[in-house]
């Protein structure tokens, strides 16, 4: 057996559309820039190619650092590289930030050329099927005529059945992990608490704070806190944290008592940090959008008609933000097709957040089924 | 303890008669694929599997057989009124805790059903008992304290069953070490293999 290897320093690239984009909200965005990384090599019949879209607060840095200095790599290096289940000796793998993203792509941070000054709140809200738009751009331009597979997880997964249901000609597999066909009310629910907290908070300045002193991490990082603790289960709290004391006694105060609330304010202080408050308020929106269906489950078999790609669909036990019984209506809609799947539901602790984990049943799921692509 | 298939194949050619070329099929507990497998080299049919055991459902993948794993205990709600020319049960009915909801699932979903179990009447079974201990054979490999099995049942009781449901029995056939049997074979049969239809 080979063993697993690290990609190693990675680079970014950048492309530049000039083709207006027109997008769902019927605004037209006339020129484009989306910010990508590659890894592996494409054949020479460009037949290997494998799409991997992010997720809320993903990027297109699925892999490898940026430099030896660089801390930690990209958001999805236990699946990527050499030997590992999505392996970069077979396929050639890429990365896209998305649309209204702020690592590189086009998005409120970026410069507006009318104004010369950051896009800021006036960046039209783009749509899963407005990425899914873009990507497709990107993909020509790199000459590949048919991906291998379109893979993601949660909002990731949304993209896949966006491609699938698209430009049914343009890939053989979509797998699709953690996902649904829309977001349920609960979900909704969630993303507007997390909007709100953002968009209340004065430093926000109604989403035209770059450039300024203070930035708007308040708002964002509660949203962050929220966000994490629907991403886990309860169980898996309850084993991590429990009723853990910061201290031996109580200290009947306001600051941290539990162990629990003390991760929750680190991890929001650090997304906060790094993440970018206009970019997080569109995502969820973009979330929030999706629903090729129309809110009708019957639709999804008339929606789904066209599809010739193959389905690798994965659900994880505790996830109650994107449930199994959501993925079974994707399952159902493919069955009334026709359509060639494979489902897995996979026993795990860590809830929503278990796709990113690096789980042996399911790296196990997506190496065989990647095995067998080419 | 995994319910191992490959032990028992030459029940497959006989199920392979009962299907049509190019039938869809929808595989109950398909175990390691090797079913479905055979199928489609003898029959070219296509369709899915279904399997709850995450090993077994890992084999059937790397078979390229369509499979899902879902709790069929809970019935077919995936699967649309006649959507399938064939659904199998094969030696999993008797693992099953809704066995007559299943059965009337897979006739709603297949125009046709077939069902293969262990015969709890084969004679050695009986004999078994009488010496009053739970029957142990190669159909029945488990220990009564390890056993998957909760419904196991006779080929008069399935007949009853049948009868009752009004399921009509197009073709029965009985095993015993690969060879049919047709005197006495509640008796003499250990494995019994039914092709139902919906009266």
């Amino acid at each position: 057996m080979t063993s697993k290897k690290n990609i190693g320093i990675v680079k970014s690239k950048i492309f530049k559309s000039l083709n207006p984009l027109k997008l769902q909200s019927g605004e037209i965005l006339e020129e484009y820039n989306l910010i990508y990384e590659t890894y592996g090599t494409l054949n020479k019949k460009k037949d290997n190619a494998v799409l991997v879209c992010h997720a809320l607060s993903g990027n297109h840095h699925l892999a490898g650092r940026y430099s030896l200095k660089d801390k930690s790599p990209g958001w999805w290096d236990n699946l990527i590289g050499p030997n590992k289940p999505l392996d970069t000796n077979k396929f050639f793998v890429i990365g896209i930030n998305n649309l209204g993203g702020s690592d590189g792509s086009s998005g409120p941070k970026s410069i507006n050329k009318q104004t010369k000054k950051p896009w800021g709140a006036d960046f039209p809200i783009a749509t899963v099927e407005d990425w899914v738009d873009s990507h497709e751009a990107l993909i020509t331009s790199l000459n590949i005529s048919k991906l291998s597979a379109v893979i993601g997880g949660s909002l990731g997964g949304m993209q896949a059945i966006q491609w699938a249901i698209k430009f049914p000609e343009r890939l053989k597999h979509a797998v699709v992990i953690a996902a649904a066909p829309n977001l349920t009310a609960q979900n909704i629910a969630f993303n507007e608490v997390a909007r709100q907290s953002i968009i209340t908070d004065p430093d926000f300045n109604k989403g035209n704070y770059y450039g300024k002193k203070i930035q708007p991490r308040r708002g964002l990082r509660i949203a962050r806190m929220l966000g994490h603790i629907t991403y886990l289960s309860d169980d898996v709290m309850g084993s991590k944290f429990g009723r853990k004391l910061k201290h031996k006694n109580y200290q009947y105060t306001f600051n941290t008592e539990f162990e629990i609330e003390s991760y929750l304010n680190y991890q929001g202080d650090k997304f906060a940090k790094e993440f970018d408050a206009n970019t997080y308020i569109r995502m969820t929106k973009a979330l929030d959008y999706y629903d090729p269906a129309n809110g009708k489950r019957r639709n999804l078999s008339k929606v789904f008609k066209k599809i010739k790609s193959k389905f690798l669909v994965i659900s994880f036990t505790s996830d109650w933000r994107f449930s199994p019984n959501r993925s079974k209506e994707i399952v159902k809609a493919l069955l009334d097709n026709n359509i060639d799947i494979k489902y897995a539901e996979i026993t795990a602790a860590s809830g929503h957040d278990a796709f990113l984990m690096e789980e042996p049943r399911y790296h196990a799921i997506l190496q065989s089924y990647f095995n067998k692509m080419l | 303890m995994k319910l191992n298939k490959n032990n028992h194949r030459y029940d497959f050619p006989i199920i392979a008669n009962w299907v049509n070329s190019n039938s869809k099929v929808l595989d109950l507990g398909c175990g390691d694929g090797e079913l479905l497998n055979y199928l489609k080299k003898e029959r070219n049919i296509t369709g899915y599997g279904i399997e709850k055991d995450p090993d077994n459902w890992l084999k059937s993948l790397k078979k390229g057989i369509n499979v899902l794993q879902v709790d069929i205990e809970a019935g077919l709600p995936e699967f649309e009124d006649n959507s399938f020319d064939v659904v199998i049960l094969s030696k999993t009915i008797q693992s099953m805790h809704n066995t007559e909801e299943i059965l009337n699932e897979m006739l709603r979903v297949g125009k046709q059903v077939i069902v293969t179990f262990p015969n709890f009447g084969y004679w050695r079974d009986r004999i078994q008992s009488i010496q009053g201990v739970m029957p142990k054979s190669k159909e029945l490999p488990y220990s009564w304290f390890n056993t998957p099995n909760v419904h196991l049942c006779t080929i008069k009781d399935f007949d009853d069953l049948c009868k009752s449901n009004q399921y009509e029995i197009v073709n029965r056939l009985v095993l015993t070490d690969n060879k049919s049997v047709s005197f006495f074979p509640n008796l003499f049969g250990a494995l019994a293999l039914y092709n139902l239809v919906n009266r």
